[in-house]
């Protein structure tokens, strides 16, 4: 970290650079499908990276981390469509629904507080489950939700007049509306990255570390492991919230199914899978996780027509086959994940 | 009056199948400690293959009790194999490994066995060959079926006998041993390997027989159908304690009748506000109501730390 301004990282930073501004027009050639799937990769960082706080770093095991997105989502979408006839601007709601997702973190995190382990997993995943059924249930006696058919006509972000939905011109360059989101949410990845290193690094982060080994010795030396397990709660929670509001937004409609224990399940092999606690690892294992199921999407149908020259198997299904498959292979040769962080993997190894 | 003991009955019923359920989970936690997501899938697994094999049979013209013997026995080995591979391939080489990745395989093997039976039996719902006779019984104004009656006598037993392995037989001996303290157990000459692949293939009988029960009471299935019981039986584990047996059972009956009584009267109690599709609520809520008083569970036992 502290000479990084020597010319050899500063030559992966200028790569890095071209390469990230690169992507959404080397995408675009594929179709702006591409581009979107893109997006929904950095959304996915976004999210493994809120659940690492949680997971990786405080070592609470989150089973209904969806909840957040959930509630993020649903805060944008209330506060910015026709159902309410509310229109409030992207930056007003952002800050709004990070603060709603915080409470509900903490509104989970209090009851919680004495479990442990799989009894806390367990509880979380309850939780994000009443969320999602109260999402689905709330239009009667009062339209809060709108039940299973979700909201629809969402604002899309907006800075001013410049609106991120539709094509531009920009110094004579077209961009495209996925194009446009994704430089946003790169800026905003880059920002909730240093955010999360920053934060490993601090006074905090090296307490929930310690409450993550050894919460009877964290509390010995004097750490206050109520209030920094409710934080860990809290802080991941409202990158969640982020989260949805920019998928609220992006997608332009939100509904309950978006919300499953699948998804909680999926960001959490993120994580695990990128290796827990170690930001590159769970940044790597967020794309890799999210781009998988999009590639095999487009290449199991073409491949299976290649080679016995009709579909045999239902492509939909052997494609959530090979995803399954991943986890199972990469958990059991990499069992740290594939990325751990140093001192994670020395362990491993002095364990065996 | 009439309609309390109606959902005393049905919940009693469906406690049963979740305690069925809930024994293949609490007897893998309690041996090594694994949430072994992939449960549930092996119930649908169970289910399907009955509907298959009994399926196929009766159309052949082959006698009911014939039928329902060959497509019971089918699925109780199909599941033993699926238990008994499961922890061979998947959960074996991670016995050492981090906590969470263990869970992961588990998830990892719960889609794969999802899609593998929607591949083989198709998107659709299959309807599950009436292998039990239909009988309808009256008692003070509840109606209650065979099948019903049949599903909680079969869980009684099959929960008393398995009580009696573990408590009055040597395998079951192994089998606590190595829940306290696998080393150690290991060191009195107790196989490991053979005592935990014991537990897989025992759950997943369990697992068979509640899948048939399941389809005989709903007489539909799915191949999603595992994963939301699956869940239920998992919440009514945690709720009994998980890794005790009897929490398990006692779990599941309670869980049963929760949800019963709250889908009943949950419109009543909160005036039209909150209906009957909150059911699943109520479940989750008794859950973590329940572990803010006990946070081990009704009849857990305190752990300590463990990493």
């Amino acid at each position: 970290m502290k000479n990084w301004l020597n010319p050899r990282s500063l030559f992966g930073i200028a790569l890095i650079t071209v390469a990230l501004v690169a992507l959404p027009f080397v995408a675009a050639t594929g179709g702006q499908a591409w581009v979107r799937i893109l997006n929904f990769a950095i959304l996915y960082v976004f999210l493994a990276l809120g659940l690492n706080i949680v997971v990786g770093f405080a070592g609470l095991l989150d089973l209904g981390y969806i909840a957040f997105y959930a509630v993020g989502a649903y805060v944008y979408a209330l506060l910015a469509s026709p159902h309410f006839g509310l229109h409030l601007p992207f930056w007003v709601i952002l800050p709004i629904g990070a603060a709603v997702a915080c409470v509900f973190g903490v509104l989970l995190g209090s009851p919680t507080l004495k479990l442990r382990g799989d009894y806390l997993a367990i509880v979380t995943l309850g939780f994000g489950e009443i969320v999602r059924i109260f999402l689905n249930n709330l239009n009667a006696p009062f339209n809060i939700t709108n039940g299973p058919q979700g909201i629809t006509l969402i604002d899309p972000v907006a800075i001013g007049s410049f609106k991120f939905s539709g094509t531009t011109q920009i110094l004579g360059y077209s961009l495209s509306g996925p194009q446009k989101y994704y430089f946003l949410l790169v800026a905003l990845a880059i920002l909730i990255i240093v955010i999360n290193l920053r934060l490993q690094n601090s006074r905090v982060g090296r307490a929930w570390q310690a409450i993550r080994e050894d919460e009877i010795a964290a509390k010995a030396v004097g750490i206050n492991t109520r209030n920094l397990k409710l934080l860990a709660f809290a802080m991941g929670a409202s990158f969640g919230g982020v989260a949805g509001g920019i998928f609220a937004a992006m997608q332009g409609f939100v509904s309950p199914e978006s919300f499953s224990l699948m998804e909680s399940i999926t960001i959490l092999a993120m994580v695990v899978l990128g290796g827990m606690g170690h930001i590159p690892g769970v940044i790597l294992g967020a794309i890799l996780l999210s781009i998988l199921p999009e590639v095999l999407r487009y290449s199991v149908g073409p491949a299976q027509m290649a080679l016995f020259g009709k579909m045999l198997i239902d492509p939909e299904s052997l494609r959530l086959l090979m995803f399954g498959l991943a986890l199972v292979l990469v958990m059991r040769f990499k069992p740290a994940g594939l990325w751990p962080s140093p001192e994670r993997k020395r362990e491993l190894q002095g364990d065996a | 009056m009439d309609i309390f003991l109606q959902q005393i009955i049905n919940g009693l019923v469906q406690g049963s199948i979740y305690a069925l359920v809930a024994l293949g989970y609490t007897m893998v936690y309690g041996i090594m400690g694994l949430i072994n997501f992939a449960h549930g899938e092996v119930v649908m697994i169970g289910t399907l293959v009955t509907i298959t094999v009994a399926g196929s049979l009766i159309k052949a013209g082959m006698p009911i009790a014939f039928a329902a013997l060959a497509g019971v026995s089918a699925s109780v080995l199909v599941c033993i194999a699926l238990g008994w591979g499961l922890e061979r391939i998947a959960y074996r080489p991670l016995r050492n490994a981090p906590r969470l990745t263990p869970l992961i395989t588990a998830i990892g093997m719960s889609i794969i066995l999802q899609n593998l039976a929607m591949i083989i039996w198709g998107r659709n719902y299959l309807t599950f060959p009436p292998l039990f006779p239909k009988v309808n019984f009256e008692l003070a104004g509840a109606h209650f079926t065979a099948v019903q009656v049949m599903i909680v006598v079969v869980s009684a037993i099959t929960m008393g006998s398995l009580i009696l392995l573990v408590y009055r037989t040597k395998l079951g001996m192994a089998m606590r041993a190595t829940a306290q303290n696998p080393a150690v157990a290991s060191l009195m000459g107790v196989n490991i390997n053979r005592v935990i692949a014991a537990a897989f293939v025992i759950g997943s009988a369990l697992g068979a027989v509640a899948g048939i029960m399941v389809g005989s009471y709903y007489e539909i299935a799915h191949y999603q159908m595992g994963f939301m019981l699956g869940l239920k039986a998992f919440t009514a584990a945690v709720l009994g304690g998980i890794g005790n047996l009897a929490g398990a059972m006692i779990g599941g009956i309670l869980l049963g009748l929760i949800e019963a009584l709250g889908a009943g009267y949950i419109g009543d109690l909160t005036g039209g506000f909150l209906g009957s599709h909150y059911q699943d609520i109520f479940a989750f809520i008794v859950l973590i109501g329940v572990l803010m008083f006990k946070p081990s569970g009704l009849f857990g036992e305190k752990t300590g730390d463990r990493a």
